[in-house]
């Protein structure tokens, strides 16, 4: 069953199951099983269709590997090497390995598209209805539901997604609490896990290394708050934990960072003193050579706190300039200072720029005037009432006693011109004339005989009402789309019309002829004025292709 | 537009103008004319560097016989950068109206280590080691080697140089740091020495300070720069800690220790010399008799530190016979290093005079004055004439040199002390010999005496009357000028307590104070929620920071600030200050803001701007006063007291208010630009302290302004931000603080003058 062109990235022998001996494959793809002495595959498991992994804690007698899969089947691998326990163990953590660093590329994928889609219906209900209605009816495929009816929303999704940046607190966040009897506890959340990962690759290694095969989560978050990294006044260099080393990679990192120079010359105080002379000349004293003290270690920490926040939301955004491209001067000092060294003459370039806009004065230049005029300005009348809101202590704001009663004097004489103006017109309708006709347009009056007494709304029950709302729902949606198709000028235009005119013919079929049935057992009277438009809009559809298709026939 | 100055036409390179540039203009001319010194204070932002190139390069287009050099002493590289940009674009300026480029040249000069080109030299990065690897490929000697032997590395560009970079003349315009590199590449010469070949004909040099005040690099560089010439101080506010800093030398146990090494070494090769070609040391020992004059002549690449004695001063004389062999030389430097041993062995602190110390050497070592001032030239022949490549090697030993030279030189104006060990670590023996400079007027006085006219510019020198006197000059022309604003883009506030009431300050018996250390927190974390982006803080010390960061982290504020904005602090190495810096502007160009940590009298406090968005409020807790304990400080404030009757007090305070000053400037930048400057210490509202800010701060620091809470002053600023961030058109500031051409030639220059500037009277 294995086809050539796999490639087999790890085999194990020597692993039972179901209690039969055999042998481990893991494929670039899957992970497969095969029996001694035969050469098909029994088990096989696409990795994307692997949930998680499990493995059987340390100290039990049988070492054993779980996959689950999404569907919630799972088979279980038993480790038998004649080595003993030592060697099965080595197996099942080759095994364990290989499979961490794969299954996460798989899982991604699948995992990101679903849990998007499932995002989108529950915070749409109008696409849920419609993702009903069509799909769950089986109207249209949920690919085709996807890609064409929902596009609107994946896109709009697309363009301004934005990364959540992480908290510069979020370890701060973590609020201990007494447990009662002198311990402490710390709540985390998946938030603030994903958090501590984002800026801090080396504490997300550390997880993935250490659990679940060494210690249990809890173990570790555990550790985790005993460590320095989260009591920053602790030395590492001290300790022995799990964490140090975690500190060590960290320090390496910014080290190298710190070699490779900043870029901005306007920031990079090593290169601002232009003198060379030695350190015995001038006055200062000799620089306090004793670092690592408790709080220098500190300091240096919440730097590197800060940078590593700043880094774990860079890191996601490619190209972060681009995206705001309001501030056009700003961009550009972005991207000064975020373009590497690499181009020496890029580097000059930048440089001149950054000093250029340094020495620039905007305001006594005159060319920056059409950029300000640009700008959308707020025009208060009233500045200060902007800036205060209502104050009570604003004497400015009051009138005194003579101007409020001359200012109500003035009202009254104008309601009194407007009144006499108004009597001194001549009325339109004689008010006899329009009591007449009101009570002809009332219900039972002579203008209102053609209609049923009752309104529709008042005969239909809410919940009809709401399914026919669906329905057209459902099918504007699907006419949309296949009105589109015309003209039909390309074979793929030509190809979707067939495909929605089939959909719609099984949207009626589906969906518009049980409920008219159900209104006629139901609401015998109103069953065809109610999907009369239905139908209407259905039959003009049909027609169009019909006689789209009668002149293809022609041709 | 083209503006008449007192009948002197001024090309200024952009539409409108400021009413104070004008002033300055004004007033910098009337200077020119006197041929006299001028101290000029305007704020930062203002567009003082571009005022000061437009007057004097019209005044120099003008009058070509009266001025024919301008010299730009500017403190760091950026700053010295950015002169030279705005040259540019004066003088672009100039071609675009005048439709011919005026036959000026202007050029940067910097260290070998921003200007070289060769391959291999221009990686290192640290200044030194390209000054000597510069030196061994360069040295007169080692081209003698060369011109023998084909397989000695020589520098190609240097070459190039010598060949025929010396005959021709820069071509007019103006040469930044890459331009002169690539100016070089291009020729195959040197920039370094073809930027220090061309000064002397340049109209316009910049560079930083050191090139003019500090007698061991000046000697070398800025030798035959003419009379006629106009030297600005720009950011001159330090000034005087240059100049004592360039005289004072150091000495410690590790720098006595490789001097003795480096004086085995010598005597050993002076030893094989002897044996093989003697009749090197038979030459040399006759130019010393002929004087030191002809020994030193144009060998421009074998020096690397010249003499630290102001030039002329010795050497129009004859070395004295007793060191004039090499030998004999070798031996007096033993016996000087071996009494400069002794007087480190001491157990407590030792202070005496140079006059003393002299005496001292004679009685114990028999050394006389005379031939010690001839240490540092007699040590510069002799590694010359041993063809000593690596100078580096020697430098502690040149180092006692001249401390040997010096401290012959100077009888007045400087100090001996000797500490044992260091004042916060007394169980660890650590001894030090200062020779410390007391007097900032020493260094700077050559410059007074040699050229016409000196301007002392900066955004913050009040009290203004302070720096005449310490300097000792005396200058036709003190002005500050303030900052006309159309809006009140500035706000000042002094803090003096807690929303507890508690008084907050930083003076000695409080700073350690829970109570204030939780307020100063508080006061951080309560502008940090409200001000948007960047927030920057000075502390007075680096121990304070330090302290006050630990306490906030077990206080729990550092927990709830990070809620705020990140945060960046400044720590004592340079390389990270600067990355973290680099994040810090990240954070607020990304819009997430941040707070900085940082330290008055550190580097960031003198030499990074915080303009726009990158400080939208400058917190000073404490006031800065210098470490007061320390004896080298005793021994200057006691000078200062003597010879110029300046209170200690008044010094102290001048000395800290100049660098609060500094600190909260860094926030403005430009008249559009705005910033609150917040003062957290209840002693700035005394008089005697506030009267110290310039002037353009003390305007907008209003009484009512002057003893707040933190919950008042954050109301205010809550304000003020509501108000800064409505437009701002250019309508809004014509006529006020910007003007046309017209506007100016309709008001009377006089009442611009007059609204601009406040004269000082004494």
């Amino acid at each position: 069953m294995t086809t050539s062109s796999e490639e087999i990235l790890l085999q194990v022998p020597h692993v039972r199951y179901k209690k039969g001996d055999g042998t481990l494959y893991l494929m670039d793809q899957r992970i497969a099983w095969m029996m001694e002495n035969r050469d098909t595959v029994s088990i096989s498991h696409l990795y994307s269709d692997i949930k998680t992994q499990k493995i059987s804690p340390e100290g039990k007698a049988k070492v054993q590997l779980q996959v689950v899969l999404h569907n919630g089947v799972s088979s279980t691998f038993h480790f038998i090497n004649r080595g003993g326990v030592q060697e099965q163990a080595a197996d099942r953590d080759r095994v364990k390995e290989l499979l961490q660093t794969l299954l996460p590329k798989f899982k991604r994928k699948v995992d990101k598209e679903l849990e998007e889609k499932n995002r989108l219906l529950s915070t749409n209900p109008a696409l849920l209805q419609l993702y009903k209605d069509l799909v769950m009816t089986e109207v249209v495929t949920s690919e085709e539901f996807w890609a064409q009816h929902a596009s609107q929303y994946t896109q709009g999704q697309k363009s301004h997604q934005q990364d959540i940046g992480v908290s510069g607190a979020f370890l701060a966040d973590i609020k201990p609490q007494t447990d009662g009897c002198n311990g402490l506890k710390y709540n985390i959340t998946a938030d603030i896990i994903e958090c501590i990962f984002k800026t801090y690759p080396a504490v997300q290694k550390k997880y993935i290394e250490n659990v679940p095969a060494k210690l249990s989560e809890a173990q570790f978050w555990t550790k985790f708050f005993q460590s320095h990294y989260f009591h920053r006044d602790r030395k590492y260099v001290e300790s022995k934990d799990l964490f140090t080393e975690c500190g060590k990679l960290d320090d390496q990192e910014m080290k190298k960072d710190i070699q490779h120079g900043v870029d901005d010359p306007l920031v990079d105080i090593t290169t601002f003193e232009d003198k060379s002379i030695d350190e015995c000349y001038g006055m200062q004293g000799e620089k306090p050579t004793n670092t690592g003290t408790v709080s220098q270690a500190m300091i240096k920490r919440f730097n590197q706190h800060s940078i590593m926040v700043l880094k774990s939301s860079k890191n996601k955004q490619i190209d972060p300039s681009s995206s705001d491209s309001t501030n056009v001067s700003k961009s550009q000092e972005t991207n000064s200072i975020s373009n590497g060294l690499s181009n020496k003459d890029d580097a000059h370039v930048n440089k001149k720029l950054r000093i250029q806009e340094k020495i620039t004065y905007d305001d006594l230049n005159s060319n920056s005037d059409n950029q300000e005029s640009s700008k959308a300005i707020l025009n208060l009348s009233k500045v200060e009432r902007y800036l205060h809101g209502p104050m009570p202590g604003s004497a400015a704001e009051y009138l005194n006693a003579n101007e409020v009663s001359a200012v109500n004097r003035g009202i009254l004489n104008e309601c009194r011109q407007w009144q006499s103006g108004r009597h001194t017109t001549t009325p339109l309708v004689s008010p006899a004339a329009s009591v007449g006709a009101l009570g002809e347009l009332s219900p039972g009056g002579a203008l209102m005989r053609g209609f049923q007494e009752q309104s529709l709304a008042q005969l239909v029950p809410s919940d009809i009402e709401k399914e026919v709302r669906n329905l057209y729902l459902s099918l504007s949606e699907l006419l949309n789309h296949f009105w589109k198709c015309f003209p039909p000028t390309t074979v793929t235009l030509e190809q979707k019309a067939v495909k929605m005119h089939e959909a719609l013919n099984r949207f009626h079929g589906a969906r518009v002829k049980p409920f008219e049935d159900k209104l006629i057992r139901e609401l015998s009277p109103l069953s065809h004025h109610l999907t009369k438009h239905l139908n209407q809009l259905l039959n003009v559809a049909y027609q169009k292709f019909n006689n789209w298709q009668k002149l293809k026939m022609h041709r | 537009m083209k503006l008449t100055i007192d009948d002197l036409i001024v090309y200024f390179p952009y539409e409108y103008i400021y009413p104070e540039q004008y002033a300055y203009m004004c007033e910098l001319k009337r200077a020119l004319d006197a041929k006299g010194h001028c101290l000029l204070e305007m704020p930062s932002g203002t567009g003082k560097t571009t005022t000061l190139l437009s007057l004097i390069v019209a005044y120099m287009l003008e009058n070509p016989h009266i001025i024919r050099k301008l010299i730009y002493c500017s403190r760091t590289v950026p700053e010295i950068e950015k002169v030279i940009e705005e040259l540019k674009k004066l003088l672009d300026y100039y071609e675009k109206q005048d439709g011919d480029y005026p036959a000026l040249t202007g050029l940067v000069l910097s260290s070998r280590k921003n200007m070289c080109i060769h391959p291999e030299v221009s990686t290192e990065r640290e200044g030194k080691i390209v000054d000597s690897k510069c030196h061994s490929l360069t040295a007169s000697y080692v081209r003698d080697r060369h011109n023998a032997d084909d397989t000695t590395p020589i520098c190609q560009y240097y070459e190039g140089f010598t060949v025929d970079g010396k005959e021709s003349i820069i071509p007019y315009g103006v040469y930044s740091l890459d331009d002169l590199k690539q100016y070089g590449r291009d020729r195959n010469w040197c920039p370094y020495f073809s930027a220090r070949f061309a000064i002397t004909h340049a109209n316009i040099v910049v560079y930083s300070y050191h090139y003019l005040l500090d007698p061991k690099i000046a000697d070398v560089v800025s030798k035959e720069l003419c009379r006629e010439a106009v030297v600005i101080f720009d950011e001159a506010h330090n000034i005087d800690n240059v100049c004592i800093d360039s005289m004072s030398v150091k000495i410690n146990k590790r720098i006595i220790e490789k001097s003795s090494a480096n004086i085995n070494l010598l005597e050993r090769t002076v030893a094989e010399m002897r044996e093989d070609d003697a009749k090197r040391l038979q030459d040399e020992y006759q130019r010393l008799v002929e004087g030191l004059k002809e020994a030193s002549v144009a060998r421009e690449t074998d020096v690397i530190l010249s003499n630290p004695v102001l030039p002329d001063e010795i050497l129009n004389e004859v070395v004295p016979g007793n060191i004039r062999n090499a030998e004999h030389f070798i031996g007096f430097l033993k016996r000087f290093l071996e009494y400069i041993k002794t007087r480190l062995r001491v157990q407590h602190v030792v202070q005496e005079s140079p006059a003393g110390f002299l005496k001292d050497v004679q009685t114990k070592v028999c050394i006389e004055r005379k031939p010690l001032r001839f240490c540092a030239e007699r040590l510069a022949s002799l590694l010359r004439t041993l063809e000593i490549s690596d100078l580096t090697d020697f430098s502690p030993l040149i180092l006692i040199t001249h401390l040997a030279t010096l401290v012959s030189t100077y009888t007045k104006g400087f100090t001996i002390i000797v500490e044992p060990f260091d004042d916060k670590t007394p169980t660890v023996s650590n001894p030090i010999l200062h020779f410390c400079c007391l007097d900032s007027s020493i260094a700077i006085k050559p410059v007074f005496d040699r050229f016409q006219t000196v301007v002392i510019t900066s955004g913050t020198l009040s009290p203004l009357d302070m720096y005449p006197k310490i300097l000792d000059f005396h200058p036709v022309i003190m002005t500050s000028f303030t900052m006309t604003l159309a809006r009140p883009c500035l706000l000042p506030m002094i803090v003096s307590k807690g929303n507890d009431q508690v008084a907050i300050s930083s003076k000695f018996e409080t700073r350690e104070d829970i109570a204030v250390i939780r307020n100063y927190g508080q006061l951080l974390v309560e502008i940090a929620a409200n001000v948007p982006d960047g927030v920057v803080c000075f502390f007075t010390s680096y121990l304070y920071l330090e302290s006050v960061v630990a306490s906030w982290y077990d206080q729990g504020v550092i927990d709830s600030l990070q809620r705020y904005k990140l945060l960046f602090i400044e720590t004592q190495d340079s390389a990270e200050t600067s990355f973290a810096l680099m994040y810090y502007i990240k954070a607020c160009e990304s819009g997430r803001g941040a707070v900085l940590l940082s330290v008055a009298r550190g580097k960031v406090s003198e030499g990074v701007d915080f303009d726009h968005h990158l400080g939208r409020a400058v917190l000073m807790f404490g006031i800065p006063y210098v470490y007061t304990q320390s004896r080298i400080l005793k021994a200057r404030l006691d000078y200062l007291r003597d010879q110029f009757q300046i209170r200690e007090n008044d010094f102290l305070t001048f000395d800290a208010m100049r660098h609060a000053a500094q600190c909260v400037g860094r926030a403005l930048r430009g008249k559009t630009d705005y910033g609150i400057m917040i003062f957290a210490d209840k002693r700035f509202s005394r008089a005697d302290k506030r009267s110290k800010l310039p002037k353009w701060i003390q305007e907008h620091l209003k009484d009512s302004l002057c003893n707040l809470s933190t919950e008042e002053a954050v109301q205010i600023a809550k304000r003020w931000l509501r108000q800064m961030a409505q437009p701002f058109t250019r309508e809004d500031q014509l006529g006020v603080s910007l003007l046309t051409l017209d506007q100016l030639q309709s008001l009377e220059g006089n009442k611009i003058e007059k609204q601009a500037q406040q004269k000082f009277s004494k």
